[in-house]
């Protein structure tokens, strides 16, 4: 039956708005070398290799896996391209565990990138869907109306966005990769930066990365007395983008996602056996959305953790300690990021933005509208 | 291991251009109702949903994002998709089914190269750098690799595509302890295997296609063009006994490598067969490929 997997090894890109210096493929190897030695496995020890991106129209090419086979060390391999629109990342993690979990491989290369800098992702985002009222005001214009519903609902005073957007920024700056790192950030200095979607300030939003993430993935045999983040349960689940009785706030497909999750690793009490979770919050106010729909805190009570400091680095549940997709954000990427921090986290190679004795951990991804979700979590203990 | 049978399938007719949308759900709802209605099951009896479609061909980001409406995806389903022929999407349900995580698996893909110019949009999967900007068309690309080989001797036909058609093709995939309930004669998948070339090679050579199949009585291959069967038949060693059965009635982008595997499964369901190939390719010039094999028991 179902074997265990294991993450051996982690890379990334440093993450920033253009790498002029690299290709799609220099980009996706940077990562991938860095992963490999992270792992102690070279070329001969991997399987399989599984690729995820988003749209392909985010760089103009199509399915570029096929021209970055040699690369990305697949050629004369398994390849397989994942996506699932933002939660791909995420999906990446999850199609390469399943790799190992179901017998077929002992070592499996996952890798996900978006070199947003290729074309113009707003341009691609602003899509016109067959019978649907086109929006063509990008990921703010469609996410910030269930925002304002987020804050009306629960009643939460305005400066939560804020305080998020200062502790993802202040976590970034102890991320050696992270494409925003701004130590000096203040509340006051958020709430004065220009107005894009009410409520979405201009430092309550994500930057538009390049960037990539690889890992490398084990079979229990394979981990061989490596240091390893065992995968203890993984979940996807997918509703459509509207129909009547949506809610868009606390959207079914991720609280049955995370439901199924916890149950799978065992856990009654997220928010007790949780340490630390990375969890995708590309417009701030995203995570305290996000801590309800995952079970750590009821409907209307996610801000509460915010606003004592419990989801920042030596709260009760660090959130996001690498500073998250605000602060990163190569969309294709930025789940297995996600998924790849905490598995770094449970390894104790978080380096500065390490959570002190972090055991069990939650990666996190969602895509589409608010209706792809992908999530994993990981635990140090076998 | 646990076991894997196809125990369903149905596509749509291949057609030069649907009126339908560009997300397929026109061409994928009569099929879901049809591979539903054959096998029995609801809609809430499937455990996983998989799908194969390109967003570059529907000319728009995120197009399977809507195809999911085929399904009516309420309560939310388990679910994912890749960027690849639905084949590929059937490897990713048989690896879920064999971690024991579910019983069933309805995997789709769809394609409407009517939507744009495939010929246009098919030089865009070439290196971004130094290939694509020459707008190398697939059937220029297939016509240099023709020619290498009637001047080496292998063939001596004519260049001959097979015509891009609008298309939509499912499969539904069940455990072992289930599939008998399903389907009288399944199709039970006794090896899975798929690899990926370097995009430039030797393009008389196959090399992610050389797979050793043993005997099969019938080959259902994917070829966007017809001399490739020759060299497909070559790497894959299929002898002079096997009937070998391409594209016939149209290539639908993204459907086609799945509905090999499903025609191959209806040659075991019918009876027609015992032991029979099913393939997938993907890329420029065969640069992606997939067997599957499906045997009765």
């Amino acid at each position: 039956m179902k074997q265990q997997a294991a993450v051996i090894g982690v890379g990334q890109t440093h993450h920033a708005t253009k790498r002029a210096d690299v290709s799609m493929a220099g980009l996706c190897r940077e990562a991938i070398d860095r992963a490999m030695r992270d792992a102690d496995v070279g070329w001969a020890d991997i399987d399989a290799v599984v690729l995820g991106k988003a749209p392909d129209l985010f760089e103009g090419v199509m399915m570029p896996e096929l021209y970055m086979a040699e690369s990305i060390g697949a050629a004369g391999k398994p390849l397989l391209r994942v996506h699932t629109a933002g939660s791909v990342g995420g999906a990446t993690g999850i199609v390469a565990a399943s790799l190992i979990q179901s017998g077929v491989h002992s070592r499996v290369l996952a890798v996900a990138f978006e070199k947003q800098s290729e074309s113009n992702a707003m341009w691609a985002l602003s899509i016109r869907p067959p019978f649907e009222m086109p929006l063509g005001a990008g990921a703010g214009g469609y996410f910030a109306p269930h925002i304002r519903a987020y804050i009306r609902r629960s009643g939460a005073p305005v400066h939560i966005g804020a305080m998020v957007a200062v502790k993802d920024r202040r976590n970034g700056a102890l991320n050696e990769y992270a494409h925003l790192r701004q130590p000096d950030i203040t509340l006051e200095s958020v709430q004065a930066s220009p107005m894009l979607w009410d409520p979405v300030r201009y430092d309550e939003t994500c930057p538009s990365s390049d960037g990539a993430c690889a890992i490398v993935l084990a079979s229990a045999d394979a981990v061989q007395g490596r240091t390893a983040a065992w995968v203890k349960a993984t979940a996807m689940r997918t509703e459509p983008t509207m129909f009547s009785g949506k809610d868009h706030v606390n959207p079914r497909a991720g609280r049955e996602a995370a439901e199924a999750l916890w149950r799978q690793a065992g856990i009654t009490d997220p928010l007790a056996q949780i340490d630390t979770a990375e969890i995708y919050v590309p417009f701030s106010w995203y995570e305290p959305m996000w801590l309800e729909n995952l079970g750590f805190a009821e409907p209307g009570h996610g801000w509460r953790l915010t606003e004592v400091g419990d989801t920042a680095i030596g709260g009760s549940l660090p959130i996001n300690p690498s500073g998250g997709v605000m602060c990163s954000n190569p969309i294709g990427a930025s789940g297995l990021l996600r998924f790849g921090e905490a598995a770094m986290q449970v390894m104790g190679r978080a380096g500065e933005h390490q959570v002190e004795g972090a055991r069990n951990a939650l990666g996190h991804a969602y895509g589409g509208g608010s209706q792809y979700f992908s999530m994993w979590v990981v635990s140090s203990e076998r | 291991m646990r076991d894997v049978a196809v125990v369903g399938f149905a596509e749509s007719p291949h057609t030069f251009a649907t009126p339908g949308t560009s997300n397929g759900v026109e061409m994928l709802v009569p099929i879901f109702a049809e591979v539903l209605g054959k096998t029995g099951l609801s809609k809430a009896d499937v455990d996983f949903w998989c799908s194969g479609s390109s967003d570059y061909l529907a000319g728009r980001a995120f197009s399977f994002v809507s195809a999911v409406d085929a399904i009516g995806a309420y309560p939310p389903i388990n679910e994912s998709h890749v960027e690849m022929d639905a084949a590929w999407a059937l490897y990713e349900a048989w690896l879920k089914i064999l971690t024991g995580e579910v019983d069933t698996a309805l995997v789709y893909g769809f394609g409407k190269a009517s939507a744009g110019d495939p010929r246009r949009v098919l030089a865009l999967q070439l290196d971004p750098y130094v290939v694509a900007p020459l707008w190398p068309d697939p059937d220029s690309l297939a016509g240099l690799q023709h020619r290498m080989g009637l001047e080496a001797g292998l063939w001596s036909e004519p260049l001959t595509p097979v015509p891009f058609a609008d298309g939509a093709s499912v499969v539904v995939l069940a455990s072992g302890d289930r599939a008998g309930d399903l389907c009288d004669r399944p199709a039970w998948i006794t090896r899975i295997e798929h690899r990926v070339d370097a995009q430039l090679r030797h393009w008389l050579d196959v090399p992610s296609a050389r797979f050793e199949v043993g005997d099969v009585e019938i080959a259902e291959v994917h070829a966007p063009y017809r001399h490739q069967e020759i060299l497909l038949a070559r790497e894959l060693g299929l002898g002079d006994g096997v009937a070998v059965n391409g594209l016939r009635e149209g290539n639908p982008m993204f459907a086609a490598g799945l509905a090999r595997i499903g025609t191959a499964a209806t040659h075991i369901h019918d009876g027609r067969a015992n032991r029979v190939l099913a393939h997938a390719s993907s890329g420029p010039l065969l640069q992606q490929n997939l067997v599957c094999i499906l045997e009765a028991r």
